[in-house]
């Protein structure tokens, strides 16, 4: 007997989009960077520099110092002399007008850094418009509006700040990190050394320009560029009082390790294998753009991604249908088209990275899907991914691939779904979908891990505290827990 | 052997309807505003706003329409814009039952078809016989289509059995005029109870679903849209039938038009972007689309006085 | 010729405090507590690597139930500790003097260590309301932080004050819903198990509290590498041992609370072994 042909949608459409680039007029990045350090820029100790490059293109963008251990050091002694010499004796309130300038000129020049935001990373122009660079514009409103009222965040306690920051942050949101990172430390009083990471340092170099076009005081923030070595040296600088670091958690193990016994305060923002967990009675068109959000938002670069999905029985077929559908429409491609979904994987190794778990997925018995989208020939590229019938015990569930790719397995009961969701070390991030409350409640309650997406995914706020139980790491950022790590409570 | 002497039950046909699914507000309104960030340019937006010309109802609804109004709204739906050679004709005109025959004359030959609202429009507060006989009444006046509306005071009481009977009914009543079901979702409030009409109206025989009747506000809004291309895409995987939608009433600029198109092409896809499954309710819409139109072909900004009014 | 003694006392066997059990150690090893003139007190179990993962289990088992009990639960069960060390308090006073404790002294700490109790008994269904948040987000949804317990503590008790240095860091860590392993002071451990048994009595669930007697160098690595410990409270100012607790952390990044003194009273001692959960949900019909 012949089957009934299944009736399908066909998204590939007579009419479609045309190219629709952001333009890059307007924009200027010089063709080399130095260390921004005391205020000014200078060059780097030996003379040394690497190329940032166009994900999207393999283009140079320009060439940026490497920051060696004395450049370090000249950082961390313009943070300690700013400290010592004005942060520490400006009032709080004219503390929060320079974070308040900030946010408002990074507001003004809003399409410059995302702009270069896309070119830098790869991100699509959509993102870092609408949520990159509005994000870090509102973390420092947020924090600056803080600086007076710190009496008011600790009840019983007089917080004094810690002194000079070490903040050392990733390639996946560059300009909001420094944003997370630099806002609260500032508002609570403390003066910063931050290092970009190697491959987007671009736009924490445009913010020190803008640091510097709007006055803030010498050595308030530096910014040293360079990769795992200038990283370390930052860490284990004597003078540093805080380490602030946001990566993946092999390293953040290694500076928890490193600052044993130095008496340095350190908030570690790691990495993360979120569940998300669908119920039968979820509205299911939602859940499927919230598991959209959840893999494909910034390539899937994303520490709180909600990279394992655990589908309940009943309505697998039908939701992996409408995923797969929803993937259809994705657009993979050129970082500036405003229509861009998916931009380019960062960088090659991580591309490396990606494809290797491509193959692990497919050899560990998972059942590989990926959208039918063309991608650009030059370039970083991935398609949308699924992993069907995955495991517990496969690698492309246990470790984080950190990439556009989603391992789907299914769940019986309610508690099925908790214990598998919390059978991992990490703890950072989680989804629940369903229309009722009380098992709304009861599931986000027995997620061990510090966000909770509720009918909703990867959503982020200055106001609301953001960072990982277990290995996910440890201390808060946003809100007003996150000014806890830059405080001592006196 | 015991056996009881019951009356044949028959299973209501609404028991066929599938449970629908809850939908959230907010997640809707968060992927209406992806479909509004969609950025088209050049030949895309040539290719949408022609297409968005073939998919209007040109419509005239007042109290105060007259069979002159409805013959001058035919005009404009023959003659869009002269000047700008090879556009589409416009989907249909929709007007009152009692102006079919003016409209079927006016059009005659044009290949534009009449759609006429019907079943005691726009609050369907009248007898159910009544609401058929004019149902019938419009067919038989010449109408192709019937723009139904639904009794929302039944449906709202939770009488689905009543909505289902009334569409089934009303479909019956127009025999090969196709049926457009007005939901008034503006009415309905709430994007679930938008959903569970939506798929009532589909199962119940409905050929369309169309938000509005333009006379209550909120009218078309691309949130309960969404939710309806949702229920169509449904009762099509379930069914294999493929049915329409309409979106009617507050959409007036062609920029809103074309996130109205992104949305069907990344709900529906390719099978649903033709004016057969397609139509927007409006009345100044046409317009708009016209003068960007020209935009487009002349590269200058124009002029709404160089657009002849319906 | 010595009189016959009219009553020989019974002597009390101090043993480990392992899941609402005690047990000896699975080692059988002991070591002697004196008192200042030589005298033996007790043979106190030296508490090996096992008996360590055995209570690291017990403290697992009890975490979830424990961190799910209510707050007002939480609170009157410490309250209860408190009522049965007060009864009690002759016997801590006259265990911390025979360790050679003036009497002063011993009344002032055991009095603390009730007190403490008290007041952590107090903030059980309080410091969620201080801590505890509501974001205003941008977006239409509904986002509040609150506190959950980080899971299982474990505890390097002072060497003193040998009771109030267990009271002052078990306290916040169990008020906050976590449960702990505690290894008691070393050298002046007696209270340590009278302590096990005023909780024994007092409701707590089995394995909420676990307490080792032992050698601190021998456990020490122990208690900073356990993979399912999630946060450690090391009392004392041995910059060694400290560097020995925080690199051990690393392996899992535990939460690492150094306390240099059991003393003051403290909400924000809650606060060091809990997690801020912030959930998010849209506002819609």
């Amino acid at each position: 007997m012949a089957k009934k042909k299944k009736p399908t949608l066909n998204f590939a459409t007579d009419w479609s989009y045309a190219p629709a680039p952001e333009s890059t007029d307007h924009v200027t990045i010089e063709n080399r960077y130095d260390l921004f350090i005391g205020g000014k820029f200078v060059p780097p100790s030996k003379g040394n520099y690497f190329n940032t490059i166009n994900p999207a293109t393999e283009k140079r963008l320009s060439s940026v110092a490497e920051a060696e251990k004395t450049d370090v050091n000249r950082a961390v002694k313009a943070a300690r002399t700013a400290y010592d010499k004005y942060w520490s004796k400006l009032t709080a309130t004219e503390r929060g007008k320079y974070i308040f300038r900030i946010a408002r000129v990074l507001q003004e020049r809003a399409r410059e850094f995302a702009v270069i935001e896309s070119l830098d990373g790869g991100k699509p122009i959509r993102e870092s418009r609408d949520i990159d660079v509005p994000l870090a514009a509102a973390h420092f409103f947020y924090y600056a509006g803080w600086a007076d009222k710190l009496e008011y965040a600790f009840p019983g306690r007089t917080a004094e700040p810690v002194g000079v920051a070490g903040q050392v942050i990733p390639w996946n949101f560059p300009l909001l990190m420094a944003a997370w990172k630099i806002a609260p430390a500032l508002a609570a009083g403390n003066t910063v050394v931050l290092k970009p990471a190697e491959t987007t340092p671009l736009t924490a170099l445009k913010l020190a320009e803008l640091l510097r076009d709007i006055d803030l005081p010498p050595g308030v923030v530096n910014i040293v560029t360079g990769a795992g070595n200038t990283g370390a040296a930052l860490v284990n600088h004597p003078g540093i009082d805080k380490i602030a670091f946001t990566g993946s958690t092999a390293v953040g193990k290694i500076i928890q390790k490193a600052v044993a016994g130095t008496g340095k305060k350190y908030t570690l923002e790691l990495g993360g294998k979120a569940a998300n967990i669908v119920f039968e009675d979820a509205a299911i068109d939602q859940a499927v753009e919230g598991i959209v959000n959840g893999i494909f938002f910034n390539q899937g670069h994303v520490c709180c991604a909600g990279s394992r999905l655990f589908v309940q029985e009943s309505i697998h077929d039908e939701l992996i249908d409408r995923l797969k559908d929803r993937m259809e429409t994705l657009i993979v491609g050129d970082p500036l088209d405003k229509n861009t979904d998916i931009g380019a994987i960062n960088s090659k190794m991580q591309l490396k990275r990606i494809n290797a778990y491509l193959k692990i997925g497919t050899a560990e018995g998972a059942e590989l899907y990926q959208s039918a989208c063309a991608v650009p020939e030059k370039g970083y590229w991935c398609r949308p991914t699924l992993f069907l019938n995955a495991s517990q015990s496969h690698r492309i569930v246990q470790e984080e691939i950190f990439g556009p790719v989603l391992a789907v397995q299914t769940f019986r009961t309610v508690d099925e779904a908790i214990s598998k969701a919390n059978n991992t070390p990490f703890g950072l991030s989680a989804g629940v979908w369903s229309d009722k409350g009380a098992k709304v409640f009861k599931v986000s309650n027995k997620m061990r891990a510090g966000v909770v997406w509720a009918n909703t995914f990867n959503k982020f706020d200055p106001s609301s505290p953001f960072g990982g139980y277990k290995e996910s790491g440890v201390g808060r950022e946003g809100g007003v827990h996150g000014l806890l790590p830059y405080v001592r409570l006196t | 052997m015991i056996s009881f002497s019951m009356p044949a039950s028959r299973t209501h046909p609404l028991a066929e309807v599938p449970t629908s699914p809850s939908v959230d507000q907010t997640g809707v309104e968060e992927r209406v505003a992806r479909f509004k960030t969609r950025s088209i340019k050049e030949n895309a937006k040539m290719g949408a706003l022609e297409l968005i010309l073939s998919m209007i109802d040109l419509t005239t609804l007042e109290g105060m329409d007259t069979p002159a109004k409805v013959r001058q709204l035919c005009a404009k739906a023959m003659h869009l814009h002269d000047e700008l050679p090879g556009l589409p004709q416009v989907a249909a005109i929709c007007v009152y039952p009692t102006l079919v025959g003016t409209a079927r004359n006016a059009l005659t030959g044009s290949g534009i078809k009449v759609a006429s609202v019907a079943t005691g429009f726009p609050s369907g507060q009248m007898p159910l016989k009544l609401r058929l006989a004019e149902t019938r009444s419009a067919v038989s006046e010449g109408a192709d289509e019937v723009d139904m509306v639904i009794s929302r005071g039944r449906f709202l009481r939770g009488e689905y059995t009543y909505t289902y009977d009334e569409i089934a009914a009303v479909k019956q009543a127009c025999g090969d005029a196709h049926l457009k079901v007005i939901l008034e979702t503006g009415e309905l409030q709430t994007l679930d109870n938008v959903r569970r009409a939506s798929d009532i109206a589909l199962y119940a025989g409905g050929d369309f679903i169309k938000t509005s009747t333009g006379k209550v506000q909120p009218s078309a809004t691309m949130e309960v849209t969404l939710v309806m291309l949702q229920a169509l895409r449904d009762f099509y995987r379930r069914t294999g039938q493929i049915r329409g939608m309409k979106p009617a009433g507050g959409i007036s600029t062609a920029k809103l038009a074309i996130s109205y198109l992104v949305m069907l092409r990344e709900t529906l896809g390719q099978d649903w972007l033709t004016p057969r499954l397609f139509r927007f309710g409006a009345s100044r819409l046409a317009n708009d689309v016209l003068l960007q139109i020209a935009k487009q072909r002349t590269g200058v900004y124009q002029s709404a006085d160089y657009f002849s009014e319906a | 010729m010595k009189k016959p003694v009219e009553r020989i006392p019974v002597q009390k066997t101090y043993k480990l405090y392992i899941g609402g059990a005690f047990p000896r150690t699975e080692s059988g090893r002991f070591y002697k507590v004196e008192d200042g003139r030589g005298k033996l007190l007790a043979n106190m179990c030296q508490a090996s690597r096992k008996d360590f993962r055995n209570a690291v289990v017990a403290a697992r088992k009890a975490f979830s139930d424990w961190a799910g009990r209510s707050a007002y639960n939480r609170g009157q069960i410490l309250y209860r500790v408190a009522e049965i060390l007060e009864t009690r308090r002759d016997q801590f006073i006259a265990e911390l003097k025979s360790q050679g404790l003036p009497i002063a002294a011993a009344r002032d700490e055991v009095d603390q260590s009730i007190e403490q109790l008290v007041y952590y008994a107090g903030w059980a269904d309080k410091y969620q309301q201080i801590f505890s948040t509501v974001n205003p987000v941008s977006s239409s949804h509904f986002n509040f932080s609150i506190l959950e317990p980080t899971g299982v503590a474990g505890i390097l008790a002072p060497a003193t004050p040998s009771l109030l240095g267990i009271v002052a860091t078990m306290a916040p860590v169990v008020c906050g819903g976590n449960s702990c392993v505690v290894l008691a002071s070393e050298t002046k451990p007696l209270c340590s198990i009278t302590l096990a048994e005023v909780l024994e009595t007092s409701d707590f669930p089995a394995g909420v509290v676990n307490i080792l007697t032992g050698t601190r160098s021998e456990l020490l690595e122990q208690f900073a590498t356990h993979m399912d410990i999630n946060a450690i409270v090391y009392c004392g100012d041995d910059a060694a041992e400290l560097r020995v607790v925080q690199e051990g952390a690393s392996l899992n990044v535990k939460r690492v609370v150094h306390c240099t003194d059991t003393t003051p009273t403290d909400p924000y001692r809650i606060l060091e072994a809990q997690e801020v959960k912030t959930t998010w949900h849209p506002i819609g019909a």
